[in-house]
């Protein structure tokens, strides 16, 4: 097992740069999900570390030894690519074995790995097929297989789920996670499906643009998101965002709405100075519908008009306009709204958010 | 009425039919036909002759015929081998190019776009022993200080023959093996790579499968070229000099037209054409199995 270090890592494509020097440490045996919209870098980032991009610059470490200049054979690494990548000419039971027929392991060695790894995902059935004959949720399990027998110090995912229906993605989403819980080896999964990251990461690295935006648990990304660009994209629904400027203990929107600057934010945020406010649906609600978090917390109510509900069983989304924007709440324990009915809704400012508008950092500290 | 209704279809099918009945069938029934026939060109009566399967139990024992047949699949074998090896080679390094792939792709097929009439001529000269640019180049080199009959010794005007149908046609299998290069998914190869895989064990295990298909085409293809090979051979040597040369289409056009003997060239022809048609089932075959193979949706 080991641990990755990325130090100032850096991908120019001719003279477009597409990652912009970034530094990651992950710890041995840890779960981490490089995530973000596509462009951003991520699976650039990724392989790169697994050998099948070269590197523009900086350093990788893989459990202290630099690879830089290695080829991908060499750096111990397993890899389970998007498309599956499966050698379509052999059957399940020779792709799985065939880093280890390279690897001039014995017969029987290699009959014997291939079947733990059969046995584990549930692939003993198949195992004479060819990987035509297999659905896509087989050939995907056939790849984690290949990457298993190996037993490598690292695995490293590209977007493995993309390409299956919405129910096996689900389904192998919780594979993944026992797998990882039982090969207990370090893991680098790329998605840009921010539920796949919340659900399996130890911890999630958000990516934009080439560069890191923010580090940190799915808890820490959720909660305390350190850049307005984080807040926006974790989270479903996304957080309410709008412009305001601090004035005199209120936070002024353009059409002239206020709402009181909420009290963590009081003593750090100068008059006049103009901000992104974000508050999630979560914490927006119709009075007497949302989750109480119980403890500090400071509701403002406001009356406002329904413009559309999406109602989804066990609660429902409702939009209004505020400040001349819409804003989506989340209603609990649902009742029947129609549009353009008046509603009162509770916004909870002890979870709010403020964002630089300028640098689009937290101004929380 | 009735009646009308279910002629009509036949009747539009006759044109065509009365065409290709003109064109290929009744030529090649009457061709097959005077293969049992003693038929001489300076003697049109003896086509009426018939005599069985006579003609072809004399080339069953005519030495001269099987000498002929067995150098046709000789360099049939020797050119298809070298033509993929030297064609996958071209292949590989014009995908490699990042830069000018199409002019390279453009150049590399040179050599198809000339006749191959020309071709013989050209090599013809090159390959001369006393003005050919070959013995100019290998004395000029001082690799030798004779002048080296290439097309008098019987091998060395093999190898010149072989290397004119090797120039003029690796280019065949380099554009289906480029084909099959540029169609295949790159991910097997990444994950290959990943997988431990030197690059030849990644171009032995998991590339040359893909692209074997592609190669069985170009097999296909270019034995029907060799197994017809007639004009390259026909100017450089013409089967000579005393028959050191000479293949299967030269040896049936000397015997159908130099010595008028129809009847006996016809009889050669078919079994000629027997041996196309081994040589195109059995790529065919290993096509097929090959396209198995990759789950080929082609």
């Amino acid at each position: 097992m080991a641990t990755v270090s990325l130090h100032s890592l850096v991908k120019r494509y001719g003279n477009v740069p597409v990652v912009h020097g970034i530094d990651l440490e992950v710890a041995d045996r840890e779960f981490i999900a490089l995530v973000g919209p596509s462009g951003c870098g991520k699976s650039t980032t990724l392989r790169m570390i697994a050998g099948l991009e070269d590197i523009s610059g900086g350093e990788i470490r893989i459990g202290g030894r630099k690879v830089n200049d290695l080829p991908p054979r060499s750096r111990n690494i397993s890899m389970v690519f998007q498309s599956y990548a499966l050698y379509p000419h052999m059957t399940v039971a020779e792709n799985m074995g065939f880093s280890l027929k390279i690897a001039g392991k014995p017969q029987g060695e290699i009959e014997a790995r291939v079947a733990e790894a059969a046995k584990t995902l549930g692939l003993e059935e198949l195992l004479e097929r060819r990987p035509s004959q297999l659905s896509g949720g087989q050939r995907q399990r056939v790849a984690m297989g290949r990457a298993i027998v190996r037993n490598p110090e690292v695995f490293l995912f590209d977007e493995p789920l993309s390409n299956l229906d919405a129910k096996l993605r689900t389904q192998m989403r919780i594979e993944i996670k026992k797998l990882h819980a039982k090969v207990n080896s370090t893991v680098i999964y790329v998605t840009h499906d921010q539920v796949e990251a919340m659900t399996l990461a130890d911890r999630i690295v958000i990516m934009r643009d080439g560069h890191i935006e923010q580090v940190g648990t799915p808890e820490d990304v959720f909660r305390r998101p350190a850049t307005r660009f984080v807040a926006g994209f974790i989270g479903s629904p996304p957080m309410n965002l709008q412009e305001a400027t601090v004035e005199d203990g209120t936070l002024v929107f353009a059409g002239g709405e206020t709402l009181p600057l909420p009290r963590q934010f009081r003593d750090k945020v100068e008059a006049g100075r103009k901000v992104v406010f974000g508050l999630r649906p979560d914490d927006l609600y119709p009075t007497g519908h949302g989750i109480h978090s119980g403890e500090e917390t400071e509701v403002h109510e406001v009356e406002q008009a329904v413009m559309l509900t999406e109602p989804l069983g066990n609660e429902t989304l409702v939009f209004t306009e505020f400040a001349a924007r819409e804003w989506v709440s989340r209603m609990l324990n649902p009742k029947l709204l129609k549009p353009g009915e008046k509603v009162r809704l509770s916004f909870d400012l002890s979870q709010a958010h403020l964002f630089d508008t300028e640098t689009g950092t937290t101004l929380r500290t | 009425m009735k009646s009308w209704r279910l002629l009509a279809p036949y009747l539009l099918l006759l044109p065509a039919f009365i065409v290709l009945a003109a064109v290929v069938v009744v030529p090649l029934l009457l061709s097959l036909y005077s293969s049992f026939t003693p038929f001489r060109l300076t003697r049109p009566d003896s086509i009426w002759t018939f005599i069985g399967l006579r003609n072809y139990e004399r080339l069953f024992t005519d030495w001269e015929f099987w000498v002929a047949f067995g150098r046709t699949v000789l360099l049939l074998t020797v050119a298809l081998n070298l033509e993929m090896v030297l064609g996958l080679g071209l292949a590989v390094l014009v995908e490699k190019a990042t830069r000018g792939q199409r002019l390279l792709r453009t150049i590399m097929m040179f050599p198809m776009m000339f006749s191959p009439v020309l071709v013989g001529f050209q090599f013809k000269f090159m390959f001369n022993d006393n003005i050919g640019l070959i013995n100019n180049a290998l004395q000029g080199l001082g690799l030798t200080d004779r002048a080296i009959p290439w097309l008098i010794d019987g091998t060395l005007a093999f190898i010149a023959i072989l290397t004119a149908e090797i120039w003029s046609s690796t280019a065949v299998f380099a554009i289906f093996i480029l084909a099959g290069l540029m169609a295949m998914p790159k991910e097997p190869v990444e994950a290959a790579r990943v997988d431990g895989c030197t690059p030849w064990q990644t171009f032995r295990y998991v590339t040359w499968p893909y692209l074997m298909p592609f190669a069985f085409i170009a097999m296909t293809i270019r034995s029907l070229d060799i197994a017809r090979a007639y004009d390259i051979v026909k100017i450089m040597t013409d089967g000579g000099p005393a028959k050191r040369t000479e293949i299967l289409w030269t040896l049936i056009a000397r015997t159908g037209y130099s010595d008028a003997r129809m009847g006996l060239a016809n009889a050669m022809a078919y079994i000629a054409i027997l041996l196309s048609i081994v040589f195109t089932a059995m790529f065919f075959r290993q096509l097929a199995k090959a396209r198995a193979q990759i789950a080929a949706e082609w």
